[in-house]
């Protein structure tokens, strides 16, 4: 356990029945962080989140919690608190009902309360809405009170389940940053569950890739992206084109990669394979250049014939047909000047670039 | 649909509408109809007005005590039967049990036998088991009967109801049993008014059960059929009949008056 973890999973296995949930979870969650479990549906995510929560135990291995085991502490003794997936506000109280719930047992004369609950409501933005009944607050709104109802009991860490998933895109871009915002100005750890990529990009400080109730990865948003570690990763976040490859020369800090699709790539990949591994040499969308002119011999780029494209408003999707491969390869451009999309023609030649640096070799298993 | 249809010019909807409450209430008004009527027959052109029926009513101990043993029966199985199906709501709701439908299945089997099945079975387990009749039987039978209507009022409450609020009650640091009276109890108390009232009304006027299992002792409506023998009894039965439509219109507007009172209440005080 390293020493300012603030949540400390050692060995956390969770079945139910013969699926395995969770499988040997083990990872710290630094004080004051915002982390984020990301995966698809079903990978364990949120059992995960329930098992800090104590809404499931775990079948195996411990949470500690500041310190503290948790298997033997209740969720009403536990110095966490969770906003639930829909809110799960109370509908027979109205918003400082809602808020001051937890509070009955912290000693506060009714003023120094009010006075509280006051002051949460003016850091979630509803100054005023006090009285308002659960029924008449939208989405966001309850997705504040939910917030506020959990963060005056001033948690150690705070759990969020998939909170913004309900939300319109709009409303939840606001709430990533006024989320990201409230978690710097309290100091509070954030433990955010979602499916959403982008969003936990967005937020995070690390972020730990799960599928299939293991954890495959944790590592910083960007780090993540550009370098990820595993195939599944790479696929999960983002999109990427993945080529087969064999390593054929290594050197100090170069590798090269001979690929029947884009020749030989050679890559400055800190990663170390052994000589003639097979490898996937994969590229982001962006990272390709597309050229409708033969570029000179020297540069790496492969030839293709323009396939369909989509406008996506800020950038461009085209998809390239390349020989010796079915996929088509997919392009992101963004649409600096007009429309790229108006660039390209059907059946157009096409020559893609990249640079050394793009590429990202992945083992493969 | 035309809803600005003025109210003289009724369509087909309408009329069905009204002749569905006149072909239910009807019958119902001619007991306060005739409880006034100065004569021990039943039936038109009305006599002229009275209330020797209602103090005939009330100098009649019988009845009145008959009355009593009703209305002890029913509060008592619709208290008991609501915290039955309480619990048994709440266990089929939230616990992940082994047996779970069976277990329902033999709760809900005196909602599809027929009454008199089950009065002659009880009957001849109660000789057997050499236990009296008494109100007391009654009263059992009346809780078997009254059970599962506790239940499925319930559990369609409880199953409308998010768990994890009752999760957020935990996890706002209130153990089971204070969430249970924090949470659970107040988003429930609907269902458990409704259960309350429709047990004791199920109680109150079960006849078959209580004609096999009474002794001396009798509920109202095994009185009343016994008292349908005489003509001169029946004009005073139809007063308490008129009494009882009016208690029982007067609580049940009460409760809901409560129930909503209670809610708003609820949501507008502090903790």
């Amino acid at each position: 356990m390293e020493h300012d973890a603030i949540i400390s999973f050692q060995n956390v296995s969770k079945h139910f029945g013969k699926v395995k949930a969770v499988d040997h979870a083990s990872f710290d969650i630094q004080r004051g962080e915002f982390f984020s479990l990301l995966g698809p549906s079903g990978c364990g995510k949120t059992t995960l989140l329930r098992m800090v929560a104590g809404f499931e135990m775990p079948s195996s291995g411990e949470i500690f919690l500041d310190g503290q085991p948790m298997s033997v502490s209740p969720p009403n003794r536990r110095p966490v608190n969770m906003v639930f997936q829909n809110y799960a506000i109370f509908p027979h109280l109205d918003v400082r009902g809602n808020i001051a719930f937890g509070m009955r047992k912290s000693g506060l004369s009714k003023g120094d309360l009010n006075k509280r609950i006051d002051e949460v409501l003016e850091l979630i933005k509803l100054p005023g809405y006090g009285s308002r009944g659960a029924d008449e607050l939208s989405g966001g709104q309850r997705q504040r009170v939910a917030l506020a109802r959990a963060l005056i009991k001033q948690p150690k860490v705070l759990l969020l389940d998939e909170p913004l998933g309900a939300l319109d895109k709009k409303l939840r871009e606001q709430m990533q940053i006024e989320l990201r915002q409230l978690q710097q100005q309290l100091g509070i750890t954030f433990l955010f569950v979602t499916h959403d990529q982008e969003e936990a990009l967005t937020l995070s400080d690390r972020i730990a890739v799960m599928s299939e109730g293991q954890v495959l990865e944790i590592a910083a948003p960007s780090q993540l992206y550009e370098s990820p570690s595993s195939r599944f990763v790479a696929d999960f976040i983002g999109t990427m084109n993945f080529f087969e490859g064999t390593v054929t020369a290594i050197t100090a800090n170069n590798m090269t990669i001979a690929t029947q699709v884009l020749g030989e790539v050679r890559t400055t990949c800190e990663e170390s394979f052994p000589l003639g591994a097979e490898v996937w040499v994969a590229i982001r969308p962006e990272k390709f250049r597309p050229e409708f002119t033969s570029p000179a011999r020297d540069i790496d780029s492969i030839e293709g014939r323009m396939g369909p494209s989509a406008y996506l408003g800020d950038r461009s999707h085209f998809y390239v047909h390349i020989a010796n491969r079915d996929d088509p390869v997919l392009v992101a451009l963004q649409n600096l000047e007009g429309s790229v999309h108006q660039l390209s023609r059907p059946d157009q030649p096409v020559w893609l670039r990249w640079s050394e640096d793009a590429v990202v070799v992945l083992a493969k298993d | 649909m035309n809803t600005n249809r003025p109210w003289w010019r009724p369509d087909g909807f309408y009329i069905y509408a009204v002749l569905y409450l006149i072909f239910i209430y009807l019958p119902v008004l001619f007991l306060p109809v005739f409880s006034f009527n100065n004569s021990k027959y039943i039936a038109f052109p009305l006599k002229g007005f009275t209330l020797k029926w209602y103090e005939a009513m009330i100098n009649n101990p019988p009845m009145l005590n008959a009355l009593m043993n009703s209305i002890k029966i029913g509060l008592i199985v619709a208290i008991l039967s609501t915290i039955f199906g309480l619990l048994a709501a709440k266990a089929v709701t939230r616990y992940r049990m082994p047996g779970r439908a069976p277990v329902v299945g033999f709760i809900m089997i005196p909602l599809v036998i027929p009454e008199i099945i089950l009065g002659i079975s009880l009957l001849i387990l109660l000789s057997l088991a050499d236990i009296p009749l008494s109100l007391l039987t009654v009263g059992f039978a009346h809780l078997l009967l009254c059970v599962p209507f506790s239940m499925l009022v319930l559990v369609s409450r409880m199953e409308g109801f998010d768990k994890s609020m009752e999760e957020a009650g935990l996890d706002l640091g209130e153990n089971a049993w204070m969430t249970f009276w924090r949470v659970t109890f107040p988003i429930v108390l609907p269902g458990i008014i409704a259960s309350l009232l429709l047990t004791f009304t199920i109680s109150f006027d079960e006849f078959v059960l209580a004609f096999f299992l009474s002794s001396i002792e009798q509920t109202l409506p095994v009185y009343i059929w016994s008292s349908l023998r005489f003509p001169s009894k029946l004009p005073p039965t139809l007063a308490l009949g008129a009494a009882i439509f009016m208690a029982s219109f007067i609580v049940v507007t009460f409760a809901e008056w409560i129930r909503r009172r209670g809610v708003r209440l609820d949501s507008t005080s502090g903790i």
